[in-house]
């Protein structure tokens, strides 16, 4: 099977992240691999593992420093990496970030499957999946907490807050992971030393033969949460019970009960 | 502005932030409520009660269960027949991939989780959170129609009028399934974090009861965990009297005390109850930015110096496993339950 990870690169999600000057800034802290595709990593190897003769290639649209992580994907085991880079890129929304992928992904060829996250720490819409599949015209299995492939099908188990629903596609299928996948593997040794050497291919859209997708949605201003002046009011008390008797009494009268 | 709501339901059982929608919609102009799936008469009949001025529905078996795929296809032709200015959904797992994809469809956008819509200069403008609410930003969409989610409590609900009711529109199916439904298990507790009016939430602190023993033959861990569960069904008691949802902060999740489904934080669920009590938590930043919008924060921790006193509206420095059923005893007697 050839699978594709799609990641993303995000700050840390410690980082301290504010607007200023209306740009995002997130000072010294780190960019990393988005968290929740390290999911859709540790799905796309599992995957792997459970069917014979399967690759694995990471791909990423960003700038060149992106490659970092793309390089997780690499030392957690992923075989390949590739990066989509292009100035053109740089404001583009979430269809055209779909459409580029969806170009990208024709471009890897012959994919049986393409994991994403659930969604991304920046942006986080949490479109990009159902969007690629669309573009593509692949079925969608949104939010795998396990995947089973059989017979040239994939079943999963879609976790929502309802339960759990049991859903089936033929392949190639677009699929989303969560959380329940399972812990993403640390990268080990090897795998960092390989990741280290690996040459990133670097693909601009000229080399995907497209041009710059349209853009529909465009962010006019950029603000800081309204800072909370509340000041907090200790409740303090001789017993459990007298504290809980005036923190009841202050509740009630807030009448949001 | 002619606007659509997408009513989301599971089963029947209507996402109350739908009505949240109709009631925005109202505010701009007509409402036309959209309603899909199989045997669905109730829920449209609800959705006139909540004001649509109109309801188009798509009731059919090829719409039983939540398929991406023909839901998206169904939609997009009915949004390219009948042209509305706004399509709203109530945020959820179903709508992100239906609008997801008819914004490919119709080659537009999706402001998705947005707070607040306003009208400025003819053009609409969304405010949404970016990196998981530690910044917003205002956001416009030049494709037509604009479609934007609402996250649930945002946007006030409108009052249920029994005497209000119509007669729906029949929309044509599109039934190009590319995913089979095999089966379904509900959850073991429903879990609505999104909806919840009142939320109690616990942390690493709620496995550090001194006072219990564990079973003998426990590893280490094992022990943790399950002083974990006992801690959570205090806490589950209190949500309880409160007709609230139990919350989780990461650490807790990732201690295996509870599942993911109850995690509020960046990584989890953003949430917006009117009241939140924090027990044992102590506050990342992570966790403060799924809740700090909160009407009410409560905040319960032996340290005074624990960063989660700084969102609080109260606080008390105290032990969460004394205090939170004096809590519980108190509520009951005060709301007479």
């Amino acid at each position: 099977m050839k699978i594709i990870a799609c990641i993303k690169q995000v700050p840390d999600s410690e980082a301290k992240v504010k607007a200023e000057d209306g740009q995002v800034t997130w000072g010294e802290s780190p960019l990393v691999i988005n968290p929740f595709d390290e999911y859709a990593v540790e799905g796309a190897l599992l995957t792997k593992e459970a069917n014979d003769g399967s690759t694995v290639t990471a791909l990423c649209i960003g700038p060149e420093s992106a490659k970092d992580a793309l390089k997780h994907a690499l030392a957690m085991g992923a075989d390949e990496a590739v990066l989509v880079s292009d100035p053109a890129l740089n404001e583009i929304d979430q269809v055209a970030a779909a459409r580029v992928l969806a170009a990208a992904i024709k471009k890897i060829g012959d994919a049986d499957m393409i994991v994403f996250g659930r969604q991304t720490l920046d942006n986080g819409s949490g479109l990009t999946t159902a969007q690629v599949a669309r573009v593509l015209g692949l079925p969608m299995l949104g939010l795998a907490g396990q995947i089973k492939v059989q017979d040239g099908s994939v079943t999963i188990d879609r976790v929502i807050e309802e339960g759990r629903v049991t859903v089936s596609a033929k392949m190639p299928v677009v699929l989303s992971v969560v959380q329940s996948i399972g812990e993403p593997r640390y990268p080990s040794f090897m795998g960092i030393r390989k990741a280290s050497k690996a040459n990133i291919p670097v693909w601009s859209l000229a080399d995907l033969d497209i041009e710059a997708p349209a853009t529909v949605v465009k962010r006019t201003e950029l603000m800081n949460p309204p800072v909370d002046e509340t000041k907090v009011e200790m409740i303090e008390g001789e017993t459990p019970e007298a504290i809980a008797e005036a923190l009841v009494e202050k509740i009630l009268a807030e009448k949001v009960l | 502005m002619k606007t659509f709501v997408y009513v989301d339901h599971f089963k029947g059982e209507i996402q109350p932030a739908s009505w949240e929608a109709i009631g925005l919609g109202k505010t701009l102009g007509s409402v036309s409520a959209v309603v899909f799936g199989s045997g669905v008469d109730a829920v449209v009949k609800t959705a006139f009660e909540y004001g649509a001025d109109e309801v188009f529905v798509a009731d059919d078996t090829a719409l039983e269960d939540f398929r991406a795929e023909p839901y998206a296809s169904t939609f997009s032709a009915l949004a390219s027949s009948q042209s509305p200015d706004l399509i709203l959904f109530p945020i959820t797992a179903r709508t992100r991939e239906l609008a997801a994809m008819s914004a490919v469809d119709l080659n537009t956008g999706v402001l998705t989780d947005i707070s607040a819509l306003e009208v400025v200069d003819d053009s609409l403008v969304a405010t949404r959170p970016i990196y998981e609410g530690k910044v917003l930003e205002k956001t416009v969409c030049s494709g037509k129609p604009v479609m934007a989610s609402i996250r649930p409590r945002f946007f006030p609900k409108p009052e249920q009028d029994a005497s209000k009711s119509g007669t729906a529109t029949i929309v044509e199916v599109k039934s190009d399934a590319l995913t089979n439904i095999e089966g379904y298990s509900a959850s073991e507790a429903a879990v609505n974090l999104g909806d919840a009016p009142v939320i109690v939430s616990g942390g690493r602190g709620v496995s550090n009861n001194p006072s219990l023993t564990p079973p003998d033959g426990l590893s280490e861990q094992e022990a943790e965990v399950w002083r974990a569960h006992q801690g959570f069904a205090l806490i589950g008691e209190l949500a309880n009297v409160l007709g609230g949802a139990v919350g989780a902060s990461r650490a807790a999740v990732d201690g295996g005390y509870i599942p993911y489904a109850h995690q509020v934080g960046q990584t989890g669920k953003v949430v917006t109850p009117d009241l939140y009590i924090a027990c044992g938590i102590s506050g990342a930043i992570q966790h403060l930015v799924g809740m700090r919008n909160a009407k009410v924060i409560v905040a319960i921790n032996k340290d005074a110096d624990a960063p989660i006193f700084t969102q609080a509206r109260y606080g008390v420095v105290g032990d969460l496993f004394k205090i939170v059923p004096a809590l519980t005893a108190e509520f009951k007697k005060k709301l007479g339950k």
